[in-house]
Protein backbone atom coordinates (compact mmCIF):
# COMPACT_ATOMS: atom_id res chain seq x y z
CA UNK A 1 0.00 0.00 0.00
CA UNK A 2 1.04 3.46 -0.36
CA UNK A 3 1.88 5.48 2.56
CA UNK A 4 0.58 8.72 3.86
CA UNK A 5 1.98 10.61 6.93
CA UNK A 6 0.10 12.73 9.22
CA UNK A 7 1.91 15.04 11.85
CA UNK A 8 -0.36 16.43 14.58
CA UNK A 9 1.06 19.55 16.22
CA UNK A 10 0.57 21.07 19.55
CA UNK A 11 0.06 24.77 20.22
CA UNK A 12 -0.06 27.10 23.51
CA UNK A 13 -1.24 30.41 24.15
CA UNK A 14 -1.50 30.63 20.27
CA UNK A 15 1.90 29.76 19.57
CA UNK A 16 3.09 26.14 18.15
CA UNK A 17 5.31 24.43 20.55
CA UNK A 18 8.89 23.81 19.99
CA UNK A 19 7.83 20.04 19.56
CA UNK A 20 5.42 20.82 16.97
CA UNK A 21 8.93 21.95 14.49
CA UNK A 22 10.43 18.48 15.60
CA UNK A 23 7.34 16.48 14.54
CA UNK A 24 6.81 18.25 11.14
CA UNK A 25 10.72 17.92 10.37
CA UNK A 26 10.63 14.19 11.35
CA UNK A 27 7.63 13.59 9.17
CA UNK A 28 9.08 15.49 6.29
CA UNK A 29 12.10 13.08 6.76
CA UNK A 30 10.19 9.93 6.62
CA UNK A 31 8.16 10.97 3.71
CA UNK A 32 11.33 11.74 1.96
CA UNK A 33 12.70 7.84 2.96
CA UNK A 34 9.36 6.87 2.14
CA UNK A 35 8.86 8.77 -0.94
CA UNK A 36 5.00 9.72 0.29
CA UNK A 37 2.82 12.53 1.18
CA UNK A 38 2.86 14.11 4.62
CA UNK A 39 0.68 16.27 5.84
CA UNK A 40 0.09 18.37 9.08
CA UNK A 41 -3.05 18.88 11.72
CA UNK A 42 -3.40 20.88 14.25
CA UNK A 43 -6.60 22.06 16.44
CA UNK A 44 -5.97 25.84 17.37
CA UNK A 45 -6.95 28.84 16.72
CA UNK A 46 -7.82 29.75 12.73
CA UNK A 47 -6.03 32.57 13.36
CA UNK A 48 -2.90 31.03 14.74
CA UNK A 49 0.10 33.75 13.69
CA UNK A 50 2.35 30.23 12.98
CA UNK A 51 0.66 29.08 10.52
CA UNK A 52 2.16 31.02 8.05
CA UNK A 53 5.84 30.18 8.75
CA UNK A 54 4.89 26.50 8.80
CA UNK A 55 5.94 26.83 4.67
CA UNK A 56 9.98 27.34 5.72
CA UNK A 57 9.75 23.76 7.46
CA UNK A 58 8.66 21.98 4.11
CA UNK A 59 4.76 21.85 5.03
CA UNK A 60 2.52 21.63 1.99
CA UNK A 61 -0.70 21.40 3.48
CA UNK A 62 -1.92 22.71 7.20
CA UNK A 63 -6.18 21.19 8.72
CA UNK A 64 -7.26 23.51 11.26
CA UNK A 65 -9.93 22.09 13.23
CA UNK A 66 -11.26 25.64 15.26
CA UNK A 67 -10.12 25.20 18.74
CA UNK A 68 -12.97 27.18 19.72
CA UNK A 69 -15.92 25.93 17.79
CA UNK A 70 -15.02 22.28 18.65
CA UNK A 71 -15.54 23.01 22.44
CA UNK A 72 -18.20 25.00 21.91
CA UNK A 73 -20.50 22.18 19.90
CA UNK A 74 -22.50 20.88 22.63
CA UNK A 75 -22.49 24.58 24.29
CA UNK A 76 -20.55 22.80 27.45
CA UNK A 77 -18.44 25.35 29.84
CA UNK A 78 -15.41 23.10 28.93
CA UNK A 79 -12.01 24.41 27.92
CA UNK A 80 -11.24 21.29 26.21
CA UNK A 81 -11.65 17.13 25.96
CA UNK A 82 -9.00 14.65 25.36
CA UNK A 83 -11.18 12.17 24.28
CA UNK A 84 -12.62 14.93 21.78
CA UNK A 85 -9.26 15.59 20.51
CA UNK A 86 -8.35 11.67 20.10
CA UNK A 87 -11.90 11.37 18.00
CA UNK A 88 -11.20 14.35 15.92
CA UNK A 89 -7.40 12.97 15.01
CA UNK A 90 -8.51 9.77 14.66
CA UNK A 91 -11.21 10.47 12.28
CA UNK A 92 -9.22 13.03 10.01
CA UNK A 93 -6.43 10.15 10.10
CA UNK A 94 -8.69 7.85 8.78
CA UNK A 95 -10.66 9.52 6.52
CA UNK A 96 -7.44 10.96 4.75
CA UNK A 97 -5.91 7.69 4.19
CA UNK A 98 -3.29 8.64 6.04
CA UNK A 99 -1.60 4.97 8.06
CA UNK A 100 1.54 7.36 9.45
CA UNK A 101 0.71 9.32 12.59
CA UNK A 102 3.43 11.06 14.59
CA UNK A 103 2.76 12.80 17.46
CA UNK A 104 5.27 14.64 20.45
CA UNK A 105 5.69 12.79 23.57
CA UNK A 106 4.39 15.31 25.64
CA UNK A 107 1.84 15.48 28.18
CA UNK A 108 -0.64 16.27 25.59
CA UNK A 109 0.28 13.52 23.27
CA UNK A 110 1.02 10.44 25.65
CA UNK A 111 -3.01 11.62 27.29
CA UNK A 112 -4.52 11.02 22.99
CA UNK A 113 -2.00 8.85 21.64
CA UNK A 114 -3.11 5.16 23.11
CA UNK A 115 -7.00 6.18 21.84
CA UNK A 116 -6.13 7.17 18.85
CA UNK A 117 -4.12 3.71 18.71
CA UNK A 118 -7.33 1.50 19.10
CA UNK A 119 -9.65 4.16 17.37
CA UNK A 120 -7.21 4.05 14.28
CA UNK A 121 -6.51 0.51 15.00
CA UNK A 122 -2.72 1.69 14.21
CA UNK A 123 0.30 -0.55 15.78
CA UNK A 124 1.62 1.80 18.36
CA UNK A 125 5.55 3.08 19.56
CA UNK A 126 5.31 5.35 22.77
CA UNK A 127 8.21 8.13 23.05
CA UNK A 128 10.40 7.10 20.21
CA UNK A 129 13.80 8.57 20.16
CA UNK A 130 14.80 7.44 16.78
CA UNK A 131 12.97 6.04 13.48
CA UNK A 132 14.19 4.49 10.48
CA UNK A 133 14.03 2.58 7.34
CA UNK A 134 14.87 -0.62 6.93
CA UNK A 135 14.05 -2.15 3.38
CA UNK A 136 10.69 0.05 3.28
CA UNK A 137 9.57 -0.50 6.81
CA UNK A 138 9.70 1.75 9.74
CA UNK A 139 11.59 0.60 12.99
CA UNK A 140 11.55 2.70 15.88
CA UNK A 141 13.85 3.02 18.53
CA UNK A 142 12.21 3.43 22.80
CA UNK A 143 14.11 3.77 25.68
CA UNK A 144 13.15 1.41 28.19
CA UNK A 145 13.40 0.31 32.29
CA UNK A 146 13.85 4.57 31.28
CA UNK A 147 17.06 4.86 29.36
CA UNK A 148 18.57 1.80 30.82
CA UNK A 149 18.39 0.44 27.69
CA UNK A 150 16.74 0.49 24.14
CA UNK A 151 14.32 -1.53 21.91
CA UNK A 152 14.27 -1.61 18.26
CA UNK A 153 10.23 -1.85 17.11
CA UNK A 154 9.18 -3.12 14.22
CA UNK A 155 5.36 -2.98 13.38
CA UNK A 156 3.01 -5.85 11.96
CA UNK A 157 0.72 -3.11 10.80
CA UNK A 158 0.38 -0.92 7.67
CA UNK A 159 -1.63 1.55 10.19
CA UNK A 160 1.25 2.73 12.85
CA UNK A 161 1.31 5.53 15.21
CA UNK A 162 4.74 7.18 16.95
CA UNK A 163 5.25 9.67 19.66
CA UNK A 164 8.64 11.38 20.10
CA UNK A 165 10.33 11.86 23.13
CA UNK A 166 10.21 16.17 23.03
CA UNK A 167 13.54 17.46 22.49
CA UNK A 168 15.52 14.57 20.74
CA UNK A 169 14.38 15.24 17.44
CA UNK A 170 15.85 18.42 15.42
CA UNK A 171 13.35 20.88 14.10
CA UNK A 172 15.18 21.56 10.25
CA UNK A 173 14.23 24.59 7.94
CA UNK A 174 13.35 23.19 4.62
CA UNK A 175 12.84 24.34 1.38
CA UNK A 176 9.88 27.02 1.58
CA UNK A 177 6.58 25.88 0.18
CA UNK A 178 3.72 27.68 0.01
CA UNK A 179 1.22 26.59 2.80
CA UNK A 180 -2.25 25.43 1.37
CA UNK A 181 -4.39 25.53 4.45
CA UNK A 182 -7.37 23.38 4.88
CA UNK A 183 -10.30 24.37 7.17
CA UNK A 184 -11.63 21.06 8.54
CA UNK A 185 -15.67 21.90 9.58
CA UNK A 186 -16.38 19.94 13.09
CA UNK A 187 -19.47 18.09 11.25
CA UNK A 188 -17.29 16.78 9.07
CA UNK A 189 -15.63 14.68 11.94
CA UNK A 190 -18.74 12.66 12.94
CA UNK A 191 -18.40 13.80 16.54
CA UNK A 192 -20.99 13.33 19.03
CA UNK A 193 -21.77 14.19 22.45
CA UNK A 194 -20.54 10.60 23.78
CA UNK A 195 -17.18 11.96 22.47
CA UNK A 196 -16.77 14.02 25.15
CA UNK A 197 -16.02 11.93 27.62
CA UNK A 198 -13.91 13.60 29.91
CA UNK A 199 -14.31 17.58 30.30
CA UNK A 200 -11.08 19.99 31.29
CA UNK A 201 -12.69 22.56 33.33
CA UNK A 202 -9.76 24.35 34.65
CA UNK A 203 -6.38 24.46 33.74
CA UNK A 204 -4.17 26.17 36.54
CA UNK A 205 -0.52 26.64 35.62
CA UNK A 206 2.08 27.38 38.77
CA UNK A 207 5.05 28.11 37.20
CA UNK A 208 5.15 29.68 33.61
CA UNK A 209 8.46 28.24 33.56
CA UNK A 210 9.88 25.16 31.39
CA UNK A 211 9.08 22.01 32.19
CA UNK A 212 12.22 19.67 32.82
CA UNK A 213 10.44 17.27 29.82
CA UNK A 214 10.55 19.62 27.80
CA UNK A 215 13.60 21.93 28.38
CA UNK A 216 16.86 21.98 26.37
CA UNK A 217 18.77 22.68 29.68
CA UNK A 218 18.35 21.37 32.92
CA UNK A 219 19.94 21.86 36.36
CA UNK A 220 18.96 19.59 38.93
CA UNK A 221 19.94 19.77 42.79
CA UNK A 222 20.03 16.73 45.05
CA UNK A 223 20.78 16.42 48.74
CA UNK A 224 24.18 17.96 48.91
CA UNK A 225 22.30 21.41 48.54
CA UNK A 226 21.22 20.68 52.55
CA UNK A 227 17.85 22.47 52.61
CA UNK A 228 14.96 24.09 50.73
CA UNK A 229 16.44 27.47 51.14
CA UNK A 230 19.49 26.37 49.04
CA UNK A 231 17.54 25.75 45.91
CA UNK A 232 17.83 29.47 45.17
CA UNK A 233 21.66 28.94 44.14
CA UNK A 234 19.93 26.51 41.41
CA UNK A 235 17.17 28.72 40.73
CA UNK A 236 19.88 31.02 39.94
CA UNK A 237 21.92 29.30 37.97
CA UNK A 238 19.21 27.55 35.87
CA UNK A 239 18.13 31.17 35.15
CA UNK A 240 21.43 31.80 34.10
CA UNK A 241 20.85 29.74 31.11
CA UNK A 242 17.63 29.39 30.79
CA UNK A 243 17.55 26.26 32.06
CA UNK A 244 14.37 24.61 33.32
CA UNK A 245 15.19 23.38 37.37
CA UNK A 246 15.01 19.45 38.00
CA UNK A 247 15.36 17.26 41.24
CA UNK A 248 16.72 13.95 42.54
CA UNK A 249 13.85 12.09 44.22
CA UNK A 250 15.76 12.61 47.67
CA UNK A 251 14.73 16.16 47.90
CA UNK A 252 11.35 15.33 46.58
CA UNK A 253 10.63 13.09 49.31
CA UNK A 254 11.77 15.27 51.67
CA UNK A 255 9.17 17.84 50.35
CA UNK A 256 12.31 20.66 49.54
CA UNK A 257 10.69 20.54 45.72
CA UNK A 258 7.51 19.43 43.62
CA UNK A 259 7.59 15.67 42.39
CA UNK A 260 7.10 17.52 39.03
CA UNK A 261 10.59 18.27 39.23
CA UNK A 262 11.88 14.75 39.67
CA UNK A 263 14.15 13.07 37.39
CA UNK A 264 15.01 9.32 37.60
CA UNK A 265 13.39 6.32 36.63
CA UNK A 266 10.13 6.99 38.96
CA UNK A 267 9.88 10.45 38.13
CA UNK A 268 10.83 12.18 34.45
CA UNK A 269 12.90 10.78 32.16
CA UNK A 270 14.97 13.75 30.18
CA UNK A 271 17.59 14.05 27.28
CA UNK A 272 18.41 17.66 27.28
CA UNK A 273 21.66 19.25 25.53
CA UNK A 274 22.79 20.52 28.87
CA UNK A 275 22.45 18.46 32.10
CA UNK A 276 23.99 20.08 35.36
CA UNK A 277 23.51 18.03 38.58
CA UNK A 278 24.35 19.74 41.83
CA UNK A 279 24.71 17.73 44.66
CA UNK A 280 23.23 14.81 43.28
CA UNK A 281 25.83 11.57 44.46
CA UNK A 282 23.99 9.78 40.91
CA UNK A 283 21.89 6.69 42.34
CA UNK A 284 20.88 4.26 39.61
CA UNK A 285 17.22 5.47 39.60
CA UNK A 286 18.44 9.24 38.91
CA UNK A 287 20.96 8.22 36.21
CA UNK A 288 18.33 5.95 34.72
CA UNK A 289 16.32 9.43 33.55
CA UNK A 290 18.86 11.45 32.39
CA UNK A 291 22.01 10.16 31.09
CA UNK A 292 20.93 10.30 28.05
CA UNK A 293 21.21 14.19 28.38
CA UNK A 294 23.67 14.83 25.83
CA UNK A 295 26.60 17.14 27.55
CA UNK A 296 26.11 15.79 31.68
CA UNK A 297 28.05 18.33 34.09
CA UNK A 298 28.53 17.42 37.87
CA UNK A 299 29.05 18.94 40.76
CA UNK A 300 30.13 16.82 43.65
CA UNK A 301 32.53 17.20 46.61
CA UNK A 302 32.70 13.42 46.63
CA UNK A 303 35.32 12.63 43.87
CA UNK A 304 34.10 9.20 44.06
CA UNK A 305 30.13 9.89 43.81
CA UNK A 306 29.05 7.81 41.11
CA UNK A 307 27.66 10.50 38.92
CA UNK A 308 31.13 11.33 37.96
CA UNK A 309 31.84 8.41 36.25
CA UNK A 310 28.40 9.76 33.46
CA UNK A 311 29.42 12.93 33.48
CA UNK A 312 31.32 14.35 30.45
CA UNK A 313 32.73 17.28 32.53
CA UNK A 314 32.77 17.28 36.24
CA UNK A 315 33.80 19.64 39.24
CA UNK A 316 35.03 17.98 42.69
CA UNK A 317 33.49 21.00 45.25
CA UNK A 318 31.46 22.00 47.33
CA UNK A 319 28.04 23.61 45.33
CA UNK A 320 27.97 26.40 47.77
CA UNK A 321 31.19 27.79 46.57
CA UNK A 322 30.69 26.51 42.56
CA UNK A 323 27.51 27.46 41.80
CA UNK A 324 27.46 31.71 42.75
CA UNK A 325 30.55 31.33 40.78
CA UNK A 326 28.97 29.33 37.83
CA UNK A 327 26.05 31.37 37.62
CA UNK A 328 28.29 34.47 37.50
CA UNK A 329 30.62 33.02 34.89
CA UNK A 330 27.47 32.22 32.62
CA UNK A 331 25.67 35.66 33.36
CA UNK A 332 28.81 37.34 31.58
CA UNK A 333 28.29 35.37 28.48
CA UNK A 334 25.19 36.70 27.81
CA UNK B 1 -18.42 0.09 45.03
CA UNK B 2 -17.08 -2.38 42.79
CA UNK B 3 -13.59 -0.90 42.53
CA UNK B 4 -10.75 -2.75 39.87
CA UNK B 5 -6.80 -2.05 40.06
CA UNK B 6 -4.70 -3.46 37.21
CA UNK B 7 -1.36 -4.06 38.55
CA UNK B 8 1.90 -5.41 36.30
CA UNK B 9 5.20 -7.10 38.30
CA UNK B 10 8.82 -5.49 36.97
CA UNK B 11 12.04 -5.69 37.97
CA UNK B 12 13.18 -3.79 41.48
CA UNK B 13 14.19 0.05 40.16
CA UNK B 14 17.66 -0.99 41.37
CA UNK B 15 18.21 -3.72 38.75
CA UNK B 16 21.36 -3.06 36.38
CA UNK B 17 19.84 -4.28 32.95
CA UNK B 18 22.02 -7.03 30.83
CA UNK B 19 20.60 -8.46 27.72
CA UNK B 20 19.57 -11.91 27.70
CA UNK B 21 21.12 -14.10 24.75
CA UNK B 22 17.90 -13.27 22.67
CA UNK B 23 19.28 -10.13 21.97
CA UNK B 24 15.31 -8.67 22.43
CA UNK B 25 14.92 -9.27 26.67
CA UNK B 26 16.99 -8.31 29.54
CA UNK B 27 18.59 -11.27 31.32
CA UNK B 28 16.50 -12.44 34.46
CA UNK B 29 19.51 -13.88 35.91
CA UNK B 30 19.59 -12.41 40.10
CA UNK B 31 16.86 -9.99 38.91
CA UNK B 32 14.16 -9.51 41.67
CA UNK B 33 10.59 -8.56 40.14
CA UNK B 34 8.43 -6.47 43.04
CA UNK B 35 5.00 -5.04 42.25
CA UNK B 36 5.65 -1.86 39.70
CA UNK B 37 5.64 1.28 41.74
CA UNK B 38 3.38 3.59 40.59
CA UNK B 39 0.68 0.53 40.58
CA UNK B 40 0.92 0.30 44.64
CA UNK B 41 -0.10 3.96 44.16
CA UNK B 42 -3.49 2.43 42.71
CA UNK B 43 -4.21 -0.29 44.80
CA UNK B 44 -3.79 2.35 47.81
CA UNK B 45 -6.30 4.80 45.72
CA UNK B 46 -8.48 1.66 45.12
CA UNK B 47 -8.31 0.51 49.02
CA UNK B 48 -8.87 3.71 50.37
CA UNK B 49 -12.11 3.87 48.07
CA UNK B 50 -13.23 0.65 49.01
CA UNK B 51 -12.65 1.98 53.03
CA UNK B 52 -14.63 5.33 52.17
CA UNK B 53 -17.64 3.51 50.19
CA UNK B 54 -17.43 -0.03 50.93
CA UNK B 55 -17.42 -2.76 48.24
CA UNK B 56 -14.79 -5.03 46.96
CA UNK B 57 -11.18 -4.32 45.18
CA UNK B 58 -10.08 -6.84 42.43
CA UNK B 59 -6.93 -6.55 41.48
CA UNK B 60 -5.72 -8.12 37.91
CA UNK B 61 -2.59 -8.70 36.42
CA UNK B 62 -1.91 -10.56 32.71
CA UNK B 63 1.10 -12.49 32.79
CA UNK B 64 3.01 -15.75 33.69
CA UNK B 65 2.37 -17.19 37.09
CA UNK B 66 5.52 -14.99 38.63
CA UNK B 67 2.51 -12.23 38.11
CA UNK B 68 0.93 -13.63 41.22
CA UNK B 69 3.76 -11.34 43.02
CA UNK B 70 1.79 -8.57 41.94
CA UNK B 71 -1.12 -9.50 43.06
CA UNK B 72 -0.34 -11.08 46.51
CA UNK B 73 1.30 -7.43 47.15
CA UNK B 74 -2.24 -5.80 46.28
CA UNK B 75 -3.68 -8.23 48.64
CA UNK B 76 -1.23 -7.08 51.64
CA UNK B 77 -2.11 -3.50 51.20
CA UNK B 78 -6.17 -4.34 51.15
CA UNK B 79 -7.74 -6.27 47.80
CA UNK B 80 -10.14 -8.39 48.30
CA UNK B 81 -9.74 -11.16 45.34
CA UNK B 82 -7.25 -11.31 42.18
CA UNK B 83 -7.38 -12.54 38.78
CA UNK B 84 -4.17 -13.94 36.76
CA UNK B 85 -5.10 -13.78 32.89
CA UNK B 86 -2.20 -16.14 32.84
CA UNK B 87 0.01 -16.25 29.40
CA UNK B 88 2.97 -18.11 29.22
CA UNK B 89 4.56 -15.37 26.26
CA UNK B 90 5.19 -11.76 26.42
CA UNK B 91 2.79 -10.08 24.42
CA UNK B 92 2.76 -5.93 23.59
CA UNK B 93 1.06 -3.80 25.35
CA UNK B 94 -2.24 -3.57 22.86
CA UNK B 95 -2.35 -7.23 23.79
CA UNK B 96 -2.39 -6.77 27.51
CA UNK B 97 -5.18 -3.80 27.44
CA UNK B 98 -7.12 -6.03 25.39
CA UNK B 99 -7.42 -8.73 27.72
CA UNK B 100 -7.73 -6.72 31.03
CA UNK B 101 -10.57 -4.55 28.95
CA UNK B 102 -12.32 -7.88 28.17
CA UNK B 103 -12.16 -9.53 31.96
CA UNK B 104 -13.01 -5.75 33.26
CA UNK B 105 -15.82 -5.58 30.74
CA UNK B 106 -17.35 -8.49 32.27
CA UNK B 107 -17.37 -7.36 35.71
CA UNK B 108 -18.82 -4.07 35.21
CA UNK B 109 -17.00 -1.96 37.73
CA UNK B 110 -17.92 1.52 38.96
CA UNK B 111 -14.11 2.65 38.87
CA UNK B 112 -10.71 0.76 37.30
CA UNK B 113 -7.65 2.40 38.32
CA UNK B 114 -3.88 1.57 37.54
CA UNK B 115 -0.55 3.30 37.72
CA UNK B 116 0.14 5.79 35.25
CA UNK B 117 3.49 3.77 33.78
CA UNK B 118 5.07 0.50 34.00
CA UNK B 119 9.09 0.85 34.76
CA UNK B 120 9.89 -1.49 32.24
CA UNK B 121 9.00 -1.06 28.97
CA UNK B 122 7.79 2.35 30.26
CA UNK B 123 4.50 2.75 27.56
CA UNK B 124 2.38 5.07 29.79
CA UNK B 125 -0.46 3.56 27.24
CA UNK B 126 -2.53 0.59 29.27
CA UNK B 127 -5.05 2.93 30.91
CA UNK B 128 -6.20 4.80 27.94
CA UNK B 129 -6.01 1.80 25.62
CA UNK B 130 -8.65 -0.06 27.65
CA UNK B 131 -10.62 3.57 27.90
CA UNK B 132 -10.71 3.28 24.04
CA UNK B 133 -11.37 -0.23 23.64
CA UNK B 134 -14.36 -0.37 26.14
CA UNK B 135 -15.43 3.21 25.64
CA UNK B 136 -14.75 5.24 29.16
CA UNK B 137 -13.31 8.25 29.97
CA UNK B 138 -9.79 7.33 31.14
CA UNK B 139 -7.37 10.39 32.60
CA UNK B 140 -3.80 9.57 33.20
CA UNK B 141 -0.73 11.37 35.58
CA UNK B 142 -3.46 11.65 38.06
CA UNK B 143 -2.42 13.40 41.41
CA UNK B 144 -6.22 13.77 43.22
CA UNK B 145 -8.98 11.84 42.68
CA UNK B 146 -12.31 12.88 44.18
CA UNK B 147 -15.83 10.74 43.92
CA UNK B 148 -18.94 12.03 44.58
CA UNK B 149 -22.71 11.50 42.98
CA UNK B 150 -21.62 8.86 40.46
CA UNK B 151 -19.06 11.35 39.06
CA UNK B 152 -15.38 11.97 39.03
CA UNK B 153 -13.04 15.36 39.73
CA UNK B 154 -9.78 14.57 38.95
CA UNK B 155 -6.51 16.78 39.04
CA UNK B 156 -3.69 15.45 36.41
CA UNK B 157 -0.66 16.74 36.16
CA UNK B 158 1.11 18.73 33.03
CA UNK B 159 4.01 20.57 32.27
CA UNK B 160 4.18 23.51 34.82
CA UNK B 161 1.02 22.97 36.31
CA UNK B 162 -2.52 20.85 36.36
CA UNK B 163 -5.63 20.66 35.00
CA UNK B 164 -9.23 20.00 36.59
CA UNK B 165 -11.02 17.38 34.91
CA UNK B 166 -14.85 15.94 35.21
CA UNK B 167 -15.80 12.28 33.96
CA UNK B 168 -18.71 10.03 34.95
CA UNK B 169 -18.29 6.87 36.33
CA UNK B 170 -17.74 4.43 35.55
CA UNK B 171 -13.77 5.86 35.34
CA UNK B 172 -10.13 4.45 34.52
CA UNK B 173 -7.55 6.59 36.26
CA UNK B 174 -4.07 6.19 36.49
CA UNK B 175 -2.60 7.32 39.17
CA UNK B 176 1.06 9.30 39.80
CA UNK B 177 2.62 9.79 43.05
CA UNK B 178 1.95 12.40 45.20
CA UNK B 179 -1.86 11.02 44.79
CA UNK B 180 -1.39 9.17 48.54
CA UNK B 181 1.10 7.29 50.17
CA UNK B 182 0.95 4.05 50.02
CA UNK B 183 0.67 1.81 52.84
CA UNK B 184 3.13 -0.78 54.75
CA UNK B 185 1.36 -4.00 54.92
CA UNK B 186 1.20 -4.79 58.55
CA UNK B 187 2.00 -8.52 60.15
CA UNK B 188 -1.64 -8.93 60.24
CA UNK B 189 -2.59 -7.89 56.72
CA UNK B 190 0.06 -10.39 55.35
CA UNK B 191 -1.55 -12.94 57.37
CA UNK B 192 -4.80 -12.60 56.11
CA UNK B 193 -3.47 -12.04 52.60
CA UNK B 194 -2.46 -15.64 52.33
CA UNK B 195 -6.34 -16.69 52.12
CA UNK B 196 -7.56 -14.59 49.62
CA UNK B 197 -8.23 -16.41 46.71
CA UNK B 198 -6.43 -15.63 42.93
CA UNK B 199 -8.75 -17.15 40.12
CA UNK B 200 -6.87 -18.08 37.00
CA UNK B 201 -7.94 -17.50 33.22
CA UNK B 202 -7.08 -17.70 29.60
CA UNK B 203 -6.04 -15.13 27.39
CA UNK B 204 -9.24 -13.76 25.46
CA UNK B 205 -6.69 -12.58 22.53
CA UNK B 206 -3.03 -13.11 21.72
CA UNK B 207 -0.96 -11.79 19.05
CA UNK B 208 1.12 -8.68 18.15
CA UNK B 209 1.22 -5.65 16.44
CA UNK B 210 4.55 -4.32 17.07
CA UNK B 211 7.61 -6.90 18.07
CA UNK B 212 11.02 -6.15 19.65
CA UNK B 213 13.70 -7.18 17.54
CA UNK B 214 16.88 -5.95 18.72
CA UNK B 215 17.51 -4.55 22.31
CA UNK B 216 20.61 -2.83 23.23
CA UNK B 217 22.76 -1.36 25.90
CA UNK B 218 23.12 2.49 25.86
CA UNK B 219 26.54 3.35 24.48
CA UNK B 220 29.50 3.61 26.64
CA UNK B 221 30.67 7.40 27.39
CA UNK B 222 34.15 8.29 26.75
CA UNK B 223 35.86 9.00 30.33
CA UNK B 224 34.27 12.22 30.99
CA UNK B 225 36.96 15.47 31.92
CA UNK B 226 36.39 16.27 35.53
CA UNK B 227 38.40 19.17 37.38
CA UNK B 228 39.35 19.01 40.99
CA UNK B 229 39.91 22.92 42.07
CA UNK B 230 36.49 23.67 43.66
CA UNK B 231 35.08 26.71 42.74
CA UNK B 232 38.90 27.87 40.53
CA UNK B 233 37.72 24.88 38.28
CA UNK B 234 35.05 27.14 36.87
CA UNK B 235 36.75 29.36 34.48
CA UNK B 236 38.16 25.90 32.76
CA UNK B 237 34.62 24.20 33.18
CA UNK B 238 33.01 27.34 31.36
CA UNK B 239 35.45 26.89 28.65
CA UNK B 240 35.29 23.38 27.93
CA UNK B 241 31.52 24.12 27.90
CA UNK B 242 31.82 26.62 25.29
CA UNK B 243 34.64 25.27 23.46
CA UNK B 244 34.42 21.80 23.24
CA UNK B 245 30.99 20.83 24.43
CA UNK B 246 29.74 23.64 22.56
CA UNK B 247 26.06 23.87 24.60
CA UNK B 248 26.77 27.45 25.93
C1 LIG C 1 11.76 2.44 43.96
C2 LIG C 1 12.75 3.57 43.93
C3 LIG C 1 12.64 4.52 42.92
C4 LIG C 1 13.52 5.62 42.88
N1 LIG C 1 13.39 6.54 41.88
C5 LIG C 1 14.22 7.60 41.85
C6 LIG C 1 14.10 8.61 40.83
O1 LIG C 1 13.23 8.55 39.96
N2 LIG C 1 14.95 9.65 40.86
C7 LIG C 1 15.94 9.79 41.82
O2 LIG C 1 16.67 10.79 41.77
N3 LIG C 1 16.06 8.85 42.78
C8 LIG C 1 15.24 7.78 42.83
N4 LIG C 1 15.36 6.88 43.86
C9 LIG C 1 16.23 7.23 45.00
C10 LIG C 1 17.69 6.95 44.77
O3 LIG C 1 17.95 5.61 45.11
C11 LIG C 1 18.54 7.88 45.66
O4 LIG C 1 18.18 7.68 47.01
C12 LIG C 1 18.40 9.38 45.35
O5 LIG C 1 18.54 9.60 43.96
C13 LIG C 1 19.49 10.15 46.09
O6 LIG C 1 19.30 11.53 45.93
P1 LIG C 1 20.53 12.53 46.08
O7 LIG C 1 21.56 12.19 45.08
O8 LIG C 1 19.98 13.91 46.09
O9 LIG C 1 21.03 12.26 47.59
P2 LIG C 1 22.31 11.50 48.13
O10 LIG C 1 22.44 10.17 47.56
O11 LIG C 1 22.26 11.66 49.60
O12 LIG C 1 23.52 12.34 47.53
C14 LIG C 1 23.86 13.63 47.93
C15 LIG C 1 25.16 13.98 47.23
O13 LIG C 1 25.50 15.31 47.51
C16 LIG C 1 26.89 15.40 47.72
N5 LIG C 1 27.10 16.56 48.57
C17 LIG C 1 26.79 16.72 49.87
N6 LIG C 1 27.11 17.95 50.29
C18 LIG C 1 27.64 18.59 49.22
C19 LIG C 1 28.16 19.90 49.02
N7 LIG C 1 28.18 20.80 50.00
N8 LIG C 1 28.65 20.20 47.81
C20 LIG C 1 28.65 19.29 46.79
N9 LIG C 1 28.16 18.06 46.94
C21 LIG C 1 27.65 17.71 48.13
C22 LIG C 1 27.27 14.10 48.37
O14 LIG C 1 28.64 13.82 48.11
C23 LIG C 1 26.34 13.11 47.66
O15 LIG C 1 26.96 12.56 46.52
C24 LIG C 1 14.53 5.77 43.88
C25 LIG C 1 14.65 4.79 44.88
C26 LIG C 1 13.79 3.71 44.90
C27 LIG C 1 13.95 2.69 45.98
N1 LIG D 1 0.74 -7.17 32.60
C1 LIG D 1 -0.09 -6.30 33.21
N2 LIG D 1 -1.14 -6.76 33.94
C2 LIG D 1 -1.99 -5.90 34.55
N3 LIG D 1 -1.86 -4.57 34.49
C3 LIG D 1 -0.84 -4.06 33.79
C4 LIG D 1 0.09 -4.89 33.10
N4 LIG D 1 1.01 -4.09 32.49
C5 LIG D 1 0.65 -2.83 32.78
N5 LIG D 1 -0.46 -2.80 33.55
C6 LIG D 1 -1.15 -1.61 34.10
O1 LIG D 1 -1.06 -0.53 33.18
C7 LIG D 1 -0.35 0.55 33.76
C8 LIG D 1 0.42 1.31 32.71
O2 LIG D 1 1.29 0.44 32.05
P1 LIG D 1 2.06 0.81 30.72
O3 LIG D 1 1.07 1.30 29.75
O4 LIG D 1 2.73 -0.46 30.31
O5 LIG D 1 3.07 1.86 31.10
C9 LIG D 1 0.49 -0.08 34.87
O6 LIG D 1 0.85 0.85 35.85
C10 LIG D 1 -0.47 -1.15 35.39
O7 LIG D 1 -1.45 -0.57 36.24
Amino acid sequence: MSNKILAYIESKDNKFKNSAYEVISEAKKLSGLLECEFDVLTISDSNNPGINNLGEYGVKKIKIVDEKKLNNIFGSDIKYSYSAIAKVISETASSGGYNIILLSATSFGKEIAPAISVKTDSAFCPDCIDIKISDGNIIATKPVYAGKSYVDIKFNSDKILLTLRPNVFKSIKADSENIEIENIEINSLNISQSDFKTAIKDVIIASEKLDVAEADRIVSGGRGLKGPENFSLIENLAASIGAAIGASRAVVDAGWRPHSEQVGQTGKTVSPSLYIACGISGAIQHLAGMSSSKCIVAINKDKDAPIFQIADFGVVGDVFEVLPVLTEEFKKLT
Amino acid sequence: MKIIVCVSLVPDTTTKVKISDSNKTIDETGVSFVINPYDEYAVEEAVQLKEKNGGEVIAISFGTDKYKEAIKKAFQMGADTGILIKSSDVFDSYTVAKNLADVINELQPDIILFGKQSIDFDGSQIPAMVGALLNLPSVNIVTKLTIADGKATIEREIEGGKEIIEANLPVIIGTQKGINNPRYPNLKSIMSSKSKPIAERQPTYTGNKIEVIEMNLPKAKSKGKILTDGAASVPELVRLLREEAKVI
